[in-house]
C-alpha cells in the first residue's frame, strides 16, 4: 500500500487551494500541539513521581522477593536515585543480627533541648527539606508534668539557656515491642525486625495513614507532599528500610538508623548529642551501658499503660547520684 | 449468554433514556462527579498537600464521611430483615431499591477510601495472593473483607431476582435465600468492624469505648430510614412504581425506636467522659466546650445534638410524626444531626489534642469538600440509574420479549 504524500503547496496554486492547504495545516498543527501538550504535560504530571513505572507499580513486598529479585530492585532505586540527586548511592539491604535487641535510653536531667539530636537525624535520614519532615520532635514542659505527655509542648528554636524549671524531651519512634502501628497496617507494610527496629517497606505503604492514627508517640509522618532535599544534603549511605530518599504518599519514621545500627556504628542522635544524654545498645548484651540502665535504674516508658512496651527508656540520672 | 448481554444492553438502554427532568438530574450530578475526579486527579499527580489534613489530624472530612456512609449501607438492612424474615409484602416490593442504596453506598465508601489514601495505585497490594492482607490483626484489612463481601452479596440478590423477574420465570429459593439471611448478619458486621477500627486504638482514647458499635449500628438505624424516607417519596412521586403508605408507616416506627436509643446511647458517654474526669476526656471537654480557645467542633456538635433531639421529639409525638411537613423537616433533621455528630464529631477530635496533649485544630479545605461532594454525587448518580432500571423491570416495561 503507498502511502499519499501530502500536497505541497506550488507558486501556481490558487488562492483558495492556497487557503484550504493553509487552513488544514493549521488544523494539522493544532491537533499535534495539543496531543503534544495534553500528552506532555500528563508525562511530566507522571514523572513527579519518578517511581511511576511499570517496575514499581508491580513490584512485590520486601520480604516476599526473591534475592535476585531484590537485587534488581536495588539496582533500580540507585539508578533513579543517581538520576535524581547526581549523587551514586549505596542502597543497603543488610538483615537483623540474630539475637540482638536495640534500645536507646534518653537521660532526660541532662538533655538541654538543643536539638542537635533533631538536626542530625535530618541530615543523617535524607529528610525532606520542604515540606519540612522531622523524626524527632522536641519536647518541653513542667518537670512534673514530663512523662505523663498531657501538656508537653513542642519548639523549634532551641533555649539560649536551660530552663531549671523544665524539663525537654526529644520524642520520636519507642520501637514498641508491641507495636500499635504494625498491629494496624492493613497490607502488613511496616513490621517489626528481629532486632526490634519497627520498619516500612516505603514501596508497598499504601498511605492510609491508619497506622499514624494508631501511633500514641505523633512518631510517624507523611509525605503529604513531593518530598525534596538539595543534591549536595543527599546521605549516599543508604538502608532499604531505612533513609533511602521516601516518595510522596507514603509514612516514614524513625528506624534507629538501620543503616548505621547495622553496620556496626551509632544512631546519628546519639553521635551528636553533646551532652551524651542519649545511650544506644543491645538489651540482651550484659556488658552494655543500656543493659545496665534499662535493669539497674528507674526508668519510664512513655503510655505504658497501652501495652506498646516501648523499647526506649526514660530516666533521670539526676537523683542517682 | 447471549440473552444475558442483550439483557444488559437493554437495562443500559434503559437507563440512556428518560425524561427530561431525568436528564437534568444526571446532569447535575455528572458535574459534581467531573469537580470531583479533578481535585482527584491533582490529588493524585500533586499529593494530598492541598487537604488540610497533617500530621497531627491525619484523617479529615474523607473518613467522616466514609463512616457516615458506612451507616447508610448498614440501613439496607432495615428493608431486607423485615421483607424476608417477617415476609412482609408491602416492603418487598421496594426492599431491592434498599439492596441497591447499600451498594451505592458501599461503593461511596471505598470511593472515600481511594481518594483519601496516599498511593491508590497499590490497592492490589489489598489483594491476596498478589497483595498482603494483615488479617487477623488488622481492623482495616477486616473492613476490607467484610465491605467486599457486603457489596458482592447485594450485587447478587438484586441482580439474580431482576434478572428473573426480566425472563418472567420464578426465582430459586436456593440460589438467593441464604444469602439474604447472610447479608443480615453481615449488614450488622461493616458497622461493627468500621466501629472497632476507631475504638480498638488504644492510643486514641476519645474512640476507645465499647459503646461505639452499638451507637454507630443504632445510628445507622435513625439514618438509614431518614434517607429512605427522602427516597422512596421521590420514587413513589416521579416513577410508576408506587410505594405503599405502610412501608413509611414502617419507616416511622423504627424511627422512634432507634433516635430515642441513639439519644440515651450518647447520653452515656457524655456521662462515662465528664463524671470521671480523667485526663482522657481531653477530647470530649475539646468537642463539647473547647479547651483554651481551641473550639472550632463547638458550633457544629450542639447544632447536631439539637437537630437529634428535636427530630426525637417529632417522631415520638403521633399529631406531629403524621403531618408530612414536620416529618420531613425530622427526617432532615436526622440526617445532618447523625452526619456531624458521626462524621466530624467522631473522627476529628479522635485526634484532637495529638500524641503530646497540643491543640492542632482542622477544619476541611474547599479541595477537599469538592472531592468529597463528588463522591457523593458519584453514588447519588450511580443509585438513580440502578434504580432507574430497577423500577422499569419490576413494573413489567421492561421485560423479555417473546420469541
Amino acid at each position: 500500500m503507498t502511502r499519499e504524500t501530502p500536497p505541497k503547496l506550488e507558486p501556481g496554486d490558487s488562492l483558495r487551494r492556497r487557503q484550504l492547504l493553509t487552513r488544514r495545516k493549521l488544523l494539522e498543527d493544532l491537533v499535534r500541539t495539543t496531543t503534544l501538550a495534553l500528552g506532555g504535560s500528563l508525562l511530566s504530571g507522571c514523572g513527579i513521581f519518578s517511581d511511576w513505572t511499570l517496575r514499581e507499580l508491580t513490584q512485590s513486598h520486601y520480604l516476599r522477593m526473591s534475592p535476585d529479585e531484590l537485587e534488581s530492585v536495588v539496582l533500580r532505586i540507585e539508578g533513579d536515585v543517581f538520576k535524581r540527586y547526581r549523587k551514586r548511592p549505596v542502597v543497603n539491604v543488610e538483615p537483623a543480627e540474630t539475637g540482638v535487641r536495640y534500645v536507646q535510653a534518653l537521660d532526660l536531667s541532662v538533655c538541654i533541648g538543643c536539638g542537635r539530636c533533631r538536626e542530625g537525624c535530618f541530615q543523617e535520614n535524607n529528610q525532606s527539606r520542604d515540606p519540612s519532615i522531622k523524626w524527632i520532635t522536641m519536647l518541653h514542659s513542667e518537670k512534673q508534668e514530663i512523662w505523663r505527655l498531657h501538656d508537653t509542648r513542642a519548639f523549634e528554636n532551641p533555649p539560649l539557656k536551660k530552663d531549671d524549671h523544665q524539663y525537654y524531651l526529644p520524642l520520636g519512634c519507642q520501637q514498641c515491642e508491641n507495636p500499635s502501628c504494625a498491629k494496624a497496617c492493613p497490607a502488613r507494610a511496616t513490621w517489626k525486625e528481629p532486632d526490634g527496629i519497627i520498619v516500612i517497606d516505603y514501596n508497598w505503604c499504601i498511605g492510609c495513614r491508619y497506622c499514624q492514627a494508631a501511633c500514641p508517640y505523633g512518631a510517624r509522618k507523611f509525605n503529604w507532599r513531593q518530598p525534596s532535599i538539595p543534591s549536595n544534603d543527599i546521605n549516599p549511605m543508604m538502608h532499604y528500610l531505612g533513609n533511602r530518599p521516601r516518595m510522596m504518599g507514603v509514612v516514614e519514621k524513625c528506624t534507629f538508623c538501620i543503616q548505621r545500627v547495622r553496620a556496626g556504628i551509632e544512631p546519628a542522635c546519639v553521635a551528636v548529642c553533646p551532652v551524651r544524654a542519649r545511650k544506644f545498645g543491645d538489651l540482651n548484651d550484659p556488658t552494655s551501658e543500656v543493659h545496665f540502665i534499662v535493669n539497674e535504674v528507674r526508668t519510664i516508658k512513655l503510655k505504658e499503660d497501652l501495652g506498646t512496651k516501648p523499647r526506649f527508656y526514660y530516666y533521670f540520672s539526676a537523683g542517682l547520684t | 449468554m447471549y440473552q444475558y448481554l442483550y439483557y444488559w444492553l437493554r437495562m443500559l438502554r434503559c437507563a440512556a433514556i428518560g425524561s427530561r427532568r431525568y436528564y437534568a438530574w444526571i446532569a447535575f450530578l455528572s458535574l459534581g462527579v467531573l469537580t470531583g475526579a479533578l481535585v482527584f486527579l491533582h490529588d493524585l499527580l500533586e499529593g494530598l498537600g492541598g487537604t488540610n489534613m497533617t500530621d497531627h489530624v491525619s484523617w479529615g472530612i474523607g473518613i467522616a464521611n466514609f463512616v457516615y456512609f458506612v451507616g447508610v449501607a448498614a440501613g439496607a438492612a432495615i428493608l431486607v430483615v423485615p421483607s424476608y424474615a417477617y415476609v412482609r409484602e408491602d416492603i418487598k416490593e421496594v426492599v431491592l431499591l434498599g439492596e441497591l442504596l447499600a451498594v451505592s453506598a458501599v461503593t461511596v465508601c471505598l470511593l472515600f477510601i481511594a481518594t483519601d489514601i496516599g498511593r491508590p495505585e497499590r490497592m492490589w497490594h489489598l489483594m491476596p495472593p498478589l497483595g498482603i492482607l494483615n488479617l487477623p490483626s488488622s481492623l482495616l484489612a477486616w473492613d476490607v473483607v467484610v465491605f467486599s463481601g457486603y457489596l458482592a452479596m447485594n450485587l447478587h440478590i438484586p441482580g439474580y431476582l431482576l434478572y428473573k423477574k426480566y425472563l418472567g420465570e420464578k426465582p430459586s429459593w436456593r440460589a438467593y435465600m441464604p444469602f439474604v439471611f447472610l447479608s443480615m448478619a453481615w449488614a450488622v458486621s461493616i458497622h461493627t468492624v468500621t466501629a472497632f477500627l476507631l475504638s480498638g486504638m488504644g492510643s486514641r482514647a476519645f474512640w476507645n469505648t465499647p459503646i461505639l458499635a452499638p451507637r454507630f449500628l443504632i445510628s445507622a438505624g435513625a439514618s438509614g430510614p431518614a434517607i429512605l424516607i427522602f427516597v422512596f417519596k421521590a420514587i413513589d412521586r416521579h416513577t410508576n412504581l408506587k410505594v405503599k403508605d405502610s412501608v413509611f408507616e414502617y419507616f416511622k416506627y423504627v424511627l422512634r425506636v432507634m433516635m430515642p436509643i441513639n439519644l440515651f446511647l450518647l447520653g452515656c458517654e457524655f456521662f462515662w467522659e465528664f463524671y470521671t474526669g480523667s485526663a482522657h476526656a481531653i477530647s470530649a471537654q475539646y468537642l463539647y466546650f473547647g479547651v483554651d480557645g481551641h473550639a472550632s467542633l463547638v458550633l457544629w456538635i450542639w447544632p447536631a445534638i439539637i437537630f437529634n433531639i428535636v427530630a426525637t421529639a417529632i417522631f415520638l409525638i403521633p399529631r406531629m410524626r403524621d403531618d408530612p411537613r414536620l416529618l420531613y423537616t425530622a427526617c432532615l433533621l436526622t440526617i445532618m444531626g447523625i452526619w456531624i455528630e458521626k462524621g466530624m464529631g467522631l473522627v476529628f477530635p479522635g485526634f484532637i489534642p495529638n500524641a503530646w496533649g497540643e491543640f492542632f485544630e482542622y477544619t476541611p479545605s474547599l479541595e477537599e469538600l469538592v472531592l468529597n461532594a463528588g463522591v457523593m454525587a458519584f453514588g447519588a448518580l450511580l443509585f438513580t440509574v440502578m434504580a432507574k432500571v430497577n423500577i422499569a423491570i419490576q413494573v413489567g416495561e421492561l421485560r423479555k420479549e417473546p420469541d
